[in-house]
């Protein structure tokens, strides 16, 4: 399916995508968002991206294979997790920086956890469908 | 006491998943990872032991909320017993199967899934909290239908069609039993249930929510007459996976229905009396499952049947000895029913069959593999003084004074049913000659030394394990009388978890 007006609008929408999840990916801790659904619609960015322009150039533009992302994403999650234990405290405590950091705000534990669940869920999503796709 | 490394083992299982799917398809770094993860995570689980035993039930709460509120981890010598069991079955498992499985299964990531299995298994057992229980089932369970269906073979989807089917169906009725006790209590923390159970007005609601718990547990477990998807899933995944499945999966669903009765549902006369019926049948099912089946596996997947009966016995008598024998008969077990699918596995690799009518002639061939492999049916079959010997002693004497009867009877009809269907297999396998002597696939003599070293060690640890069970049983007598103390007074479980709140 090669169509025109999807390959332009992809163009544009690819990078709103993305940023658009790692605003819900931030904001994730106190308000609706998180790894979860931050991870899904960047992975829906790179499907759009396969629909319009074929899943090989897709896989062109990732450069590594996605299935590379699910143990970097466990390896960040955990150790997260297991931080507090350098500290005396139980595991999955929430560890957090004294001062905000601009933009972003307040940076913790809970956000590394977030950010291995994002990379988790673009790595399996991406592998299930380029898969399916390549398989036909 | 609070100790926040109780949950070092699963950690380790988990960071060793991680550096394998790291090297995913470099099958020979996934090896020696999951050997040496293994072997770490068995060190640790007997550093946790050794704790336990010098200063009592640890706990930890998750992310430092207090419990009730959060989820709690609890290593009482229960938890920590089958923790170390699992290690020392992992550790086995993992040495054999990396050498007898195919670079195939391994390349579709057997070992990072096998050691979310055993990371999921530790969970179930150091839990304190039914709904985080429920959580570590279904990591259980998802690994174990990866690893079920790993190959694809139509035997094998057809297996894992009947297992899915029916712990999806135990999941369901385990959920909706969470569902209705934190309906009725509004609390998951199993200490805090054990109190606020008792408070609750509307008993017949109780009593089914249990019954909802028995079910979920009792398909998980394989008792009759939810039992038959075992049997005929557990012959298809290679030995290696077999293994892991009939030593260790079963146990969980008896685990948790010892956790569950000896806090939440003190089991009363009606509960006792399902829970005898159901004992009962189990072994006689079992039994005569065993005695028909000419395929050693299929048969040892019955005996897995007949023996879970054993357990569940012990659970309904609900006494503090018979509580010890269903103990003592679960430490046996799971190391026997791990030994016994390396076993069978060991048998196909050097005959390329396990229809018994087929075998034969192993006595001859190796002497002295079938000498360690008669140590081990030997344990299974109950002579003294090994290991299957002892927890029946507790299970018969419980029996006769509780008047069970029927139990006692039951226990010896599969205890001489064992002895018979073991007798013939050894005869069929070892002693007889082979039928077609020039139709032997002999796999095992062309390897080289060390993979054959490696592919017996395995089975020679589990059964010096076993020996030792059997010949040291006054050390094992005592943690089980630790433990059976525990599970009947559970005010320490409940103090550990909870401190001082109870008042």
């Amino acid at each position: 399916m090669k169509s025109a007006i999807l390959q332009t609008a992809t163009r544009y929408l690819l990078p709103i995508l993305l940023l658009f999840s790692f605003f819900l990916l931030l904001r994730g801790h106190y308000y609706p968002g998180g790894g979860f659904v931050g991870g899904l619609v960047a992975s829906i960015a790179f499907v759009l991206h396969s629909f319009a322009n074929g899943t090989e150039n897709t896989m062109k533009i990732l450069r590594y294979k996605p299935l590379s992302l699910i143990p970097i994403g466990l390896a960040i999650s955990t150790l997260s997790v297991v931080a507090p234990l350098l500290f005396g405290l139980p595991p999955m405590t929430g560890l957090w920086f004294e001062e905000p950091i601009p933009v972003i705000g307040m940076i913790g534990s809970a956000l590394f956890f977030d950010l291995g669940v994002y990379l988790v869920v673009i790595g399996v999503v991406l592998t299930i469908l380029f898969t399916i796709a390549l398989e036909q | 006491m609070i100790d926040n490394h109780i949950l070092a083992p699963i950690f380790v299982q988990l960071f060793t998943a991680i550096a394998q799917l790291m090297f995913w398809r470099k099958t020979l770094t996934q090896r020696f990872l999951s050997v040496g993860g293994s072997i770490i995570s068995l060190l640790v689980a007997i550093r946790l032991f050794s704790r336990v035993q010098s200063d009592g039930i640890l706990t930890m709460n998750a992310a430092n909320w207090d419990a009730p509120f959060g989820i709690v981890f609890v290593a009482d010598t229960l938890s920590v017993t089958l923790v170390l069991l699992t290690s020392l079955a992992g550790v086995a498992v993992s040495i054999f199967s990396s050498v007898s499985l195919s670079r195939q299964r391994m390349l579709y990531g057997y070992f990072p899934i096998f050691h979310f299995l055993i990371m999921g298994l530790y969970g179930a057992f150091l839990t304190g909290d039914i709904f985080n229980l429920y959580v570590y089932f279904e990591v259980i369970i998802i690994s174990s239908f990866v690893l079920m269906t790993l190959g694809g073979r139509k035997a094998q989807l057809e297996g894992a069609v009947k297992y899915m089917a029916m712990n999806i169906l135990a999941s369901m009725f385990f959920l909706t039993g969470i569902g209705i006790l934190y309906g009725i209590t509004g609390s998951l923390n199993m200490a805090d249930l054990a109190l606020k159970i008792q408070s609750v007005q509307n008993k017949t609601l109780v009593g089914i929510t249990s019954c909802f718990f028995i079910i979920g547990f009792g398909i998980k477990s394989a008792v009759f007459p939810l039992y038959y998807w075992l049997p005929s899933s557990y012959h298809t995944p290679p030995s290696a996976v077999a293994a892991t499945f009939g030593g260790l999966l079963t146990k969980v669903g008896i685990y948790a229905m010892i956790r569950v009765l000896s806090l939440i549902f003190i089991p009363d006369d009606f509960t006792k009396t399902l829970l005898m019926v159901i004992a009962v049948l189990t072994i006689v099912t079992g039994a005569f499952g065993a005695l028909i089946k000419s395929n050693v596996r299929r048969l040892f997947s019955y005996l897995i049947v007949c023996h879970i009966g054993f357990m569940v016995g012990g659970i309904a008598m609900f006494t503090k000895v018979a509580l010890m024998g269903t103990v003592f008969y679960l430490i046996h077990d799971i190391m026997v029913k791990t030994n016994m699918f390396l076993i069978a596995g060991l048998i196909r690799q050097l005959r390329g069959t396990l229809d018994m009518e087929k075998l034969g002639g192993l006595y001859r061939d190796y002497p002295k593999i079938s000498l360690l492999v008669a140590i081990v049916l030997f344990s299974l079959v109950g002579i003294p003084p090994l290991s299957g010997f002892w927890p029946k002693i507790f299970l018969f004497q419980n029996a006769f004074s509780q008047q069970q009867y029927f139990f006692a009877g039951a226990l010896l009809f599969g205890s001489f049913i064992t002895l018979f269907v073991i007798a013939k297999m050894w005869s069929q396998v070892f002693w007889k000659n082979p039928p077609q002597e020039e139709l032997i696939d002999d796999r095992f003599a062309p390897m080289p030394p060390y993979k054959k070293l490696l592919m017996v060690l395995p089975i020679a640890f589990l059964g010096a394990i076993t020996l030792y069970i059997g010949l040291n049983a006054e050390a094992i007598v005592n943690v089980t009388d630790e433990i059976s103390n525990q599970l009947i007074d559970n005010s320490s479980y409940i103090e550990a978890v909870l401190g001082d709140k109870t008042n």
